[in-house]
């Protein structure tokens, strides 16, 4: 039928210009023009060592970094996901104790009442780089204390890393917790 | 929620709104055989290359040949697309070494992207190579709203008593003159605001605590314009729009949000233009943009009330439900993108929809449920015509006159076909819903009422192809790859094949003069008589099911 040849014959053109050419040609101009966005914001440490990607959280659990959001697939980017826990859902408190119970040991000096809540909620990609301003600002005395970095200090290199509302409007201000930490590393030594 | 994101949330709609009108008369100007206007002019040399290479001829098709150049070139790309899935292990362009696709997942996948549902079963770190990336599935990124925009031309061309055009020539028009340019500047722009267009492998980084880290990557841009522009929504990687890849800034989701909305929100004023008439679609734009700012307003209150269980542990909950969600998009935003996103049927997910409150839920599955807040590309606004149709055709019956459509008679040839589209889409939902909680209670992750939303989500998302879910349900098996699958396929192409026919027995009637007994379908009252139709017909048909599942799990939090 005339039908099915002519879709045959479209669905060869249309993939030469939409897959094809469309693909490439935006490949071709992100590679010139903005080759560090386009490869994934990798990040090297001074010896050319990738250390990670601006983008993409990744796990910290030594008291002396700021620590992220809660991750079900702790934070291994080859893939990317959530638990899925309905409000409901008994398992979602049981997980959200464990986290204040861990605070409570690791932050003696700060109040659970200080803890904003998405430090013990699990991020929707399970990759999340970022906490909140408020997220920093309680994790400040124990990075201090471990560390023996000046909380001022730490406060500065909170201020710097916090992104904020683009265009001053959409979406929230938002700490980089991987750049964070990359300051507090390079002031430890 | 604060001030500022309720005035983003506003500044985002004025821009919606401002937008609108001009694209619709574009569209219509787009779509015009007749005019020898500019854009014939500019396009036109592109076009016929490639319809000569293609061997598609300008003529215009009967109704009966349009709608099977639709469905038939559909169901052969569907073919193709599952072809390269299941081969793709050997095919080149795969430096993660992914495997082949099994059978029914392949069904699904192409399926679900063939009919701008973009359903994933799959996860796109792990699922899909980067060739079946860039070539099938754009392929049918492009296609799927393009068939929806032709469908919808070709059926207000009916309205209007003129013949319904050539499909292939509206297909390659959609592409030519509205999608590839759109999508291509707006692949740029999300490049500029950090998402990747790579075909390096994932890159490999050693974390400051020591432990190695795999980034999946790829060229995630080009994916990411189009899946928002042609209201399919299925994701380059796992997580969709939560992705910071897919997403990763405040900029980046309005831009998304613009996109999703660019056509859908235009098509009322292009219909306006067509029939001759912009007060025609202005009623429809403002009775549509009435729901949506109410279904916003809804979803915006539950999600910044947050979770009650988790705000119990005494923590400081100022910023609102954030299970599921990310820090840099927030709660307002996120809440916000959940509504767009069903509103359109875009189906891609800035924050995890199964994480949502109960009310927050609720919102997005009446946006599918209604199917009417604008819709997806093209089949949305066929749908609201539909309603319109039933809306003055049940006000003819109260004042006891033939009712009458742009000057054409409504009988009941044009009624039968609209009540069995009416019947179709419960009767997708609700069965399959019924039969996947009775024999496969095992794949349902949440306990208690939630889990009936699953799987009544999972249908409703198919249905109306969407393509967001629920995601926590165990959905990569058999049993919902084939079930979902042929839900999505007949929720697509019934309803299509209906309308063209009643779009078909419309356009050969002789118009009627309009008297001062017509009921009058560019009126206020006319877009309360249409909003309410949608309601009530939704009410009956899904308050049930709604009632078992997430309003009783709010009542029991």
């Amino acid at each position: 039928m005339r039908i099915i040849w002519v879709t045959l014959r479209t669905t060869f053109t249309v993939a030469i210009v939409c897959c094809l050419v469309y693909n490439l040609a935006v490949w071709a101009v992100a590679q010139a023009a903005a080759p560090g966005k386009a490869n994934g914001s990798l990040i090297e440490n001074a010896e050319g060592q990738v250390v990670g990607s601006k983008l993409i959280g990744q796990n910290f659990t030594e008291p002396g970094y700021f620590h992220g959001r809660v991750s079900s697939i702790d934070y291994e980017a080859n893939g990317s996901g959530s638990p899925n826990y309905a409000p409901s859902n008994p398992e979602l408190l049981k997980r959200a104790e464990a986290s204040i119970a861990a605070w409570k040991t690791e932050n003696p000096d700060v109040p659970v009442s200080e803890v904003p809540i998405d430090l013990i909620t699990n991020s929707g990609s399970g990759l999340d780089p970022q906490i909140s301003p408020q997220a920093a600002e309680a994790q400040v005395p124990r990075v201090s204390k471990v560390t023996g970095i000046s909380e001022d200090d730490l406060r500065q290199m909170i201020e710097d890393h916090t992104q904020g509302r683009s265009l001053g409007l959409f979406g929230e201000p938002a700490v980089n917790v991987l750049e964070l930490n990359l300051d507090v590393q390079a002031a430890r030594k | 929620m604060t001030t500022i994101s309720i005035i983003a949330i506003l500044v985002t709609l004025l821009i919606v709104v401002a937008l609108a009108k001009p694209v619709g008369l574009y569209l219509a100007a787009a779509f015009d055989y007749g005019s020898s206007s500019r854009l014939n002019r500019v396009f036109g040399p592109v076009e016929r290359l490639i319809y000569r290479i293609s061997g598609v001829r300008e003529e215009n098709q009967s109704w009966k040949t349009y709608a099977a150049s639709l469905i038939g070139s559909n169901a052969i790309m569907i073919f193709i697309i599952y072809l390269v899935l299941r081969f793709q292990g050997m095919l080149p362009l795969n430096p993660a070494g992914i495997a082949n696709m099994e059978p029914s997942l392949a069904f699904n996948t192409a399926v679900s992207f063939m009919t701008n549902t973009d359903l994933q079963h799959y996860s796109g770190e792990s699922g899909v190579s980067y060739l079946s990336q860039i070539s099938v599935l754009v392929f049918a990124l492009f296609v799927s709203p393009a068939t929806g925009l032709a469908l919808v031309m070709a059926f207000i061309r009916g309205l209007t008593g003129k013949a319904a055009g050539n499909f292939f020539v509206d297909l390659i028009r959609a592409l030519t003159r509205v999608l590839l340019p759109v999508a291509f500047v707006s692949a740029l722009l999300f490049v500029f605001m950090g998402v990747p267009q790579t075909f390096e492998p994932a890159a490999a980084a050693t974390t400051l605590e020591g432990a190695q880290q795999t980034i999946a990557r790829g060229p995630i841009a080009s994916f990411l314009a189009i899946k928002e522009l042609g209201n399919n929504g299925g994701g380059f990687l796992g997580v969709n729009s939560a992705h910071p890849f897919e997403n990763p800034n405040g900029l980046s989701n309005l831009l998304q949000i613009l996109l999703m909305m660019l056509v859908t929100t235009s098509l009322p004023f292009a219909y306006g233009k067509m029939v001759g008439s912009l007060k025609q679609g202005r009623i429809l734009f403002v009775s549509m943009l009435v729901m949506l700012i109410v279904m916003t307003g809804i979803s915006l209150t539950a999600e910044s009330a947050g979770n009650p269980v988790l705000n119990a542990l005494g923590v400081q909950h100022s910023q609102g439900s954030m299970e599921g969600k990310e820090v840099r998009l927030g709660e307002a935003q996120s809440a916000f993108y959940s509504v767009i996103t069903t509103a359109a049927e875009t189906g891609a997910v800035n924050n995890m929809h199964d994480t949502l409150t109960p009310i927050g839920g609720l919102v997005p599955l009446a946006n599918m449920m209604l199917n009417t807040v604008f819709g997806g590309m093209g089949v949305g606004f066929v749908n609201v015509l539909m309603y319109a149709i039933i809306a003055v055709f049940l006000s003819g019956l109260m004042v006891g006159r033939t009712p009458e459509f742009l000057g054409r008679k409504i009988e009941g040839k044009e009624m039968k076909l609209i009540a069995v589209t009416l019947l179709v889409q419960p009767f997708l939902i609700l069965v399959p819903t019924a039969i996947a909680l009775a024999t496969h209670p095992e794949t349902i992750s949440n306990p208690g009422f939630h889990g009936l939303t699953q799987a009544l989500y999972e249908f409703t998302s198919s249905a109306a192809n969407n393509g967001s879910g629920f995601e926590g349900l165990g959905d990569a098996n058999t049993f919902w790859n084939i079930s979902t699958g042929i839900v999505m396929f007949l929720g697509r192409y019934i309803s299509m094949v209906t309308l063209l026919a009643v779009a078909g027995s419309l356009a050969i009637k002789k118009p009627i003069p309009e008297s001062s007994g017509t009921f009058r379908t560019d009126t206020a009252m006319f877009g309360a008589v249409f909003v309410g139709i949608v309601l009530i017909v939704g009410a009956l048909t899904f308050f049930p099911a709604v009632v078992l599942g997430p309003i009783a799990e709010q009542l029991t939090l």
